[in-house]
């Protein structure tokens, strides 16, 4: 009876294991196999070149930029994204004017494509014609090109990102901030607790546990969000906004190194598992996982 | 009683600037949107006009819907998604199953390499799954698309916590009158776990409708493009196209789930809580 309920048990798991292998763990596991071969070219086959790809990524400046540049937007939209989405769930969670406005306001840019608010901000980036640029033009200030300039460009995209995942994590805050008893507010109402204290002291400890889960998210999104790139910057002005995905793409895609955009991956598959390590570690599960 | 000491025209004043606070993020959250809708229904001339009776127009909406074939970008879309959906709800569903209600060997250790697909998900695993890709001899097709998502590690997970739910005794009972495995998991655990996929389902197909990079390299052709890289070819060939037809086009593309959202907002935000929580 019990092997006769294992065969059954393997005739279901059966089909989603195989694609679920076929397109994660396989080309995983093959992609760290590839990053130690070469790129065949023409009539020249891949051969083993152990470290060499490795080594490559070392000399590699544009590498070094794009790693630099992606700890910039880690540092910057992890805990954007976290503080704003905060704010917006504390100010729509109670009684306020015009709550499911403010509501949609928050959450809206999280149901468009991120190619479609690439093209949104471009327009509103554009020197001298953006709505940025209106506002700069009535202070007296010349126009600027933010998203042409190597000082600026990396910040556009990453404002653009804070603004595409805020209100998706506020949702995490309002569904956390809701479990808070009522009674404890009462209490510290009696008490005489100002808001701030009362956030300090009691809300924010709570709310740990959702913190560090939106916090997880953000940080595996500032690896994995680059799709705005294609469409605003393409990684430039000189690699100004290049980062690690997208500069896997260019190299597997653009100029079909297929080895090096493998041993590039295995960087970033590196950095997801350490994320993913980190959250199994510090995360108490039974607070999210019921 | 120290509540009395705080005077009642400082808790008007901090009510006061928590409202101004919120309303002020609030419409420097939409400024983008606010622009890019102004650009596509006024003339070019009024592309940064600000004036209040600016003649409203539908024609940039017409032009960018002519400048590029859209409407079979739109079905492309439509086809992936449902495809996505469909595949996504059967195959997690059998496997979320099996790991709710059977006992074999290696349990622990396959649910942990399904779990392993949270952190490492295809969109990251571009070069590999396009080679497979060639060698099924899928490229430029919408099942290309799709396949990689098939079975999501985070559907089979949210299914197992939902059937995980089921009391043992309903399925006991099922058994006892002669329900086949399969029978039970129709007509006893699919009904009961309908929020959790409707839930799943609106994730779903937010993220495949928005999904970009994977699309793009795997399509080449009209047939088979999704509109996110139909939009994206249409706004950067240069060829001189105006702004408010890009916007306009941008518009036309987030539609449907931006007034799918609209209308049933707090259906989105709960599944969006469920499917993040649970």
């Amino acid at each position: 009876m019990v092997r006769k309920d294992w065969l059954i048990a393997l005739a279901f798991l059966a089909p989603a294991l195989i694609l679920l292998f076929t397109f994660t763990h396989y080309p995983a596991v093959q992609t760290v196999i590839d990053s130690f071969w070469s790129t065949a070219r023409g009539r020249r086959p891949s051969v083993f070149v152990g470290w060499d790809n490795y080594a490559r990524m070392l000399q590699d400046d544009i590498f070094r930029r794009a790693m630099i540049n992606n700890a910039i937007y880690a540092a910057i939209t992890i805990p954007a994204s976290v503080a704003l989405a905060l704010a917006m769930a504390l100010f729509v969670q109670g009684r306020i004017l015009g709550r499911g406005f403010l509501r949609m306001a928050f959450f809206t840019p999280t149901v468009l494509p991120l190619i479609a608010v690439a093209n949104i901000w471009l327009f509103f980036y554009l020197p001298g014609f953006g709505l940025f640029e209106q506002v700069r033009g009535l202070a007296g200030l010349s126009p600027r090109n933010w998203i042409g300039d190597p000082d600026t460009a990396l910040y556009a995209v990453t404002a653009v990102t804070v603004w595409a995942q805020a209100g998706f994590f506020m949702i995490f805050y309002l569904a956390a901030l809701q479990t808070i008893p009522p009674s404890l507010r009462e209490a510290a109402e009696i008490e005489g607790c100002s808001r701030w204290t009362f956030f300090r002291r009691v809300t924010w400890p709570l709310i740990m546990p959702t913190t560090l889960f939106i916090s997880v998210n953000a940080t595996i999104n500032a690896f994995r969000t680059v799709d705005h790139i294609f469409v605003m910057t393409q990684g430039g002005p000189n690699n100004a906004s290049m980062l690690l995905l997208y500069y896997i793409y260019e190299q597997g895609f653009r100029f079909w190194d297929t080895a090096y955009a493998s041993a590039l991956t295995v960087v970033m598959v590196i950095i997801l598992a350490i994320v993913g390590i980190g959250q199994f570690f510090f995360l108490d599960r039974k607070v999210h996982y019921r | 009683m120290s509540t009395l000491a705080i005077p009642a025209s400082r808790l008007d004043l901090d009510r006061a600037l928590f409202m101004v606070g919120a309303w002020a993020l609030a419409l420097v959250w939409l400024l983008p949107l606010a622009y890019a809708v102004w650009t596509a229904i006024h003339p070019a001339a009024f592309e940064t006009r600000f004036e209040p009776f600016a003649p409203l127009t539908l024609e940039n909406f017409v032009r960018a819907w002519n400048a590029a074939p859209f409407a079979r970008y739109f079905v492309n879309t439509i086809l992936l998604v449902t495809m996505i959906l469909t595949a996504q709800l059967i195959l997690c569903s059998l496997a979320a199953f099996a790991f709710a209600r059977f006992e074999f060997p290696g349990k622990n250790t396959l649910f942990a390499l399904v779990l392993v697909q949270l952190m490492v998900m295809p969109d990251i695993l571009l070069v590999r799954n396009y080679a497979t890709m060639g060698s099924l001899g899928l490229i430029d097709t919408i099942l290309a698309i799709g396949l990689p998502y098939f079975a999501s590690g985070f559907a089979i997970f949210l299914l197992r916590q939902t059937f995980k739910t089921v009391p043992r005794e309903l399925d006991e009972a099922a058994r006892v009158e002669g329900c086949s495995w399969p029978g039970l998991l129709w007509r006893v655990y699919v009904p009961l776990a309908k929020p959790t996929m409707l839930a799943f389902g609106l994730v779903s197909i937010s993220h495949h409708w928005n999904n970009f990079i994977w699309p793009l390299i795997i399509t080449s052709s009209v047939e088979t493009r999704p509109l996110t890289v139909g939009l994206s070819i249409f706004a950067t060939t240069d060829s001189g196209i105006e702004w408010s037809i890009i916007t306009a086009a941008t518009l036309i593309t987030s539609a449907p789930l931006l007034i799918g959202f609209l209308l049933f907002q707090r259906q989105f935000v709960q599944s969006f809580m469920r499917a993040g929580i649970k």
